[in-house]
């Protein structure tokens, strides 16, 4: 994967070697040395424990280096993808060392960009949790459908268009209707250019970058 | 300068970095005259009958200094086989995209304007506006940048990965883009449009790397906007443009649409002489405004950047959301006509 584009990494490595290291790697788009760093440090350690030690900790800090303006949304997605794939290899899907609980699923309500929503599967993934997709132009009536069939606890609603965004509370008032204590986080650019949207969308939180929903979840699943 | 500008002479004296009579408003709006028309979005994108009058209406209604004949975004890459899905109050979205499979890039061939419904509903739609105006208001048309156009021909993320991994295929798409959008741009110009605004939200270090784009986008936006016979004004779509600034002053563009999240005095300094701002309002905040918000924040960025000209007053996007009031945009109207007559010392404060 890595460009024949030569690229400076940005961001600067600000975590520790091989944190540092590995960010580096990512933000550079270099799967085999992303995969050599992980290789080298993990070997040590179970998967999970080198993906909490390592991977969420650099994938949280990629994520605020976004926020802040300092790694473009390329370098998000890429990051998360090459970790994702890594981890797939460490700790395949369906492994008992995978988090499935609690259930989680992902839409892209009414619309059809679906960056947002691949970043944070490849994110979510790469902290070995276990998310079902239920794809992109995903009605609120079967948003609802599903959520309820499936006893989904946490539900994660991504959205770019701003009416999309503002259906999102009709989904959500009939979710927690029928599953109160089911909760739900929503990301997308309207809730980054309004940030009053999220509350009025009747949401429990609001994903700002992949990582800050990353540790939403963990938060979330660590009450749960 | 006095009063009694056209709003072609408005902005023609802004972008040459002189004071007109008052900042100039650019009110863009897209499906905003269905809502004006009472039609429905799909039927009010049926002909461009309706959008020439819901866009004159608007005019007229909220006394912008420009129009906007540009539907949706979608519309080019109809012209590539794209599918447009419509809804009852957002802009039409783009579906499945053309593009499948990155190997299909060889293939696909650059679709003919005058081959293209979509784009001839453009182009009609100009020629109207244009029989009705003239040379008095500035008709802005549009085009989506060779580099950022993939997102739609084939999905934000396959682009992405082609982006890093394929850069025969990156080029050999880039060549096809710049060839389509070249034509279409200068076929706007030629049906009437007084320049054209250049989205490429791409462009952004918000999305990519600056050394990555320095590389690509940058090169693509010099070479295509070398060959567009007319002005042309970049888009960030409202992503951040204050890094990029110097670069995109060097690819040709006379103008720049930035960011809400911009610092609207510091992409004032950084711009002088070079680029006309347009821009920063928020639009997805607009919907929850009141008059007086509105007026406030008309009044803070005419403060920030209207000293001097060289700056047109505009959403952040380029695209007021159908969920806007009336009541909001005759605010924001009646504040640019108190807070940004020339000279302007009373917003300093």
């Amino acid at each position: 994967m890595r460009s024949d584009f030569p690229v400076l990494p940005d961001g600067g490595a600000s975590l520790p070697s091989p944190a540092g290291d590995l960010k580096e790697a990512l933000l550079a788009v270099d799967p085999v040395r992303a995969g050599r760093i992980l290789g080298d440090a993990c070997a040590a350690s179970s998967p999970v424990s080198c993906i909490e030690a390592l991977v969420v900790p650099v994938l949280e800090e990629i994520g605020r280096d976004w926020e802040e303006g300092q790694v473009a949304l390329s370098q998000v997605y890429m990051s998360g993808r090459i970790c994702e794939e890594i981890v797939n290899t460490m700790l395949p899907p369906g492994s008992p060392g995978r988090i499935s609980q609690p259930k989680m699923a992902i839409a892209v309500l009414e619309d059809h960009h679906t960056l947002g929503k691949r970043i944070l599967l490849a994110v979510l993934r790469s902290g070995g949790y276990e998310v079902t997709d239920y794809g992109s132009g995903v009605t609120v009536d079967g948003l609802v459908e599903r959520v309820i069939r499936d006893g989904i606890e946490i539900l994660l609603i991504s959205t770019l268009m701003l009416p999309a965004a503002l259906r999102a509370k009709e989904a959500i008032a009939r979710i927690k209707e029928a599953l109160p204590e089911t909760r739900v986080i929503v990301g997308g650019a309207p809730f980054r250019f309004d940030p009053h949207l999220w509350r009025e969308a009747g949401a429990d939180a609001v994903g700002h970058s992949a990582s800050d929903t990353l540790a939403t979840v963990r938060a979330m699943a660590g009450g749960l | 300068m006095t009063g009694g500008m056209t709003p072609a002479e408005r902005a023609a004296v802004t972008m040459g970095f002189e004071e007109p009579d008052r900042v100039p408003l650019f009110l863009l709006f897209t499906i905003y005259g269905a809502k004006e028309l009472g039609l429905s979005i799909r039927e009010y994108f049926s002909k461009p009958e309706y959008v020439a009058a819901g866009q004159m209406r608007l005019y007229r209604k909220f006394g912008g200094d420009c129009l906007n004949p540009f539907c949706y975004a979608a519309s080019e890459v109809e012209a590539w086989g794209g599918e447009v899905i419509f809804s009852d109050n957002s802009p039409p979205n783009a579906g499945r995209p053309p593009i499948r499979e990155p190997g299909e890039i060889e293939s696909i061939e650059v679709p003919l304007v005058e081959e293209s419904p979509s784009l001839l509903f453009g182009l009609r739609t100009i020629e109207l506006l244009k029989r009705e105006v003239g040379d008095d208001v500035p008709i802005m048309g549009s085009v989506i940048s060779p580099f950022s156009l993939p997102i739609l021909q084939m999905g934000f993320a396959a682009y992405i990965e082609l982006l890093y991994s394929e850069p025969d295929l990156f080029r050999t798409l880039m060549k096809k883009n710049e060839e389509f959008c070249v034509r279409w741009a200068n076929a706007q110009l030629e049906a009437g449009a007084t320049a054209i605004g250049y989205a490429d939200p791409l462009a952004s270090p918000d999305m990519t790397p600056r050394d990555l784009y320095r590389r690509t986008g940058f090169v693509v936006a010099k070479r295509t906007i070398s060959r567009i016979g007319g002005a042309v004004a970049t888009s960030l779509a409202s992503a951040r443009a204050l890094p990029v600034i110097d670069d995109v002053a060097a690819t040709g563009s006379v103008g720049i649409g930035v960011s809400t999240f911009d610092d609207l005095a510091a992409v004032k300094r950084q711009c002088a002489g070079r680029l006309t701002i347009l821009g920063n309002l928020n639009a997805i905040e607009m919907c929850r405004w009141t008059p007086a918000q509105a007026e406030a924040e008309v009044k803070k960025a005419i403060a920030a950047a209207g000293p001097g000209g060289g700056f047109v007053l505009s959403d952040n996007h380029g695209e007021i959301p159908w969920q806007v009031p009336e009541s909001v945009l005759l605010a924001i109207s009646a504040a640019v006509r108190k807070w940004g007559r020339y000279p302007l010392d009373r917003v300093s404060v």
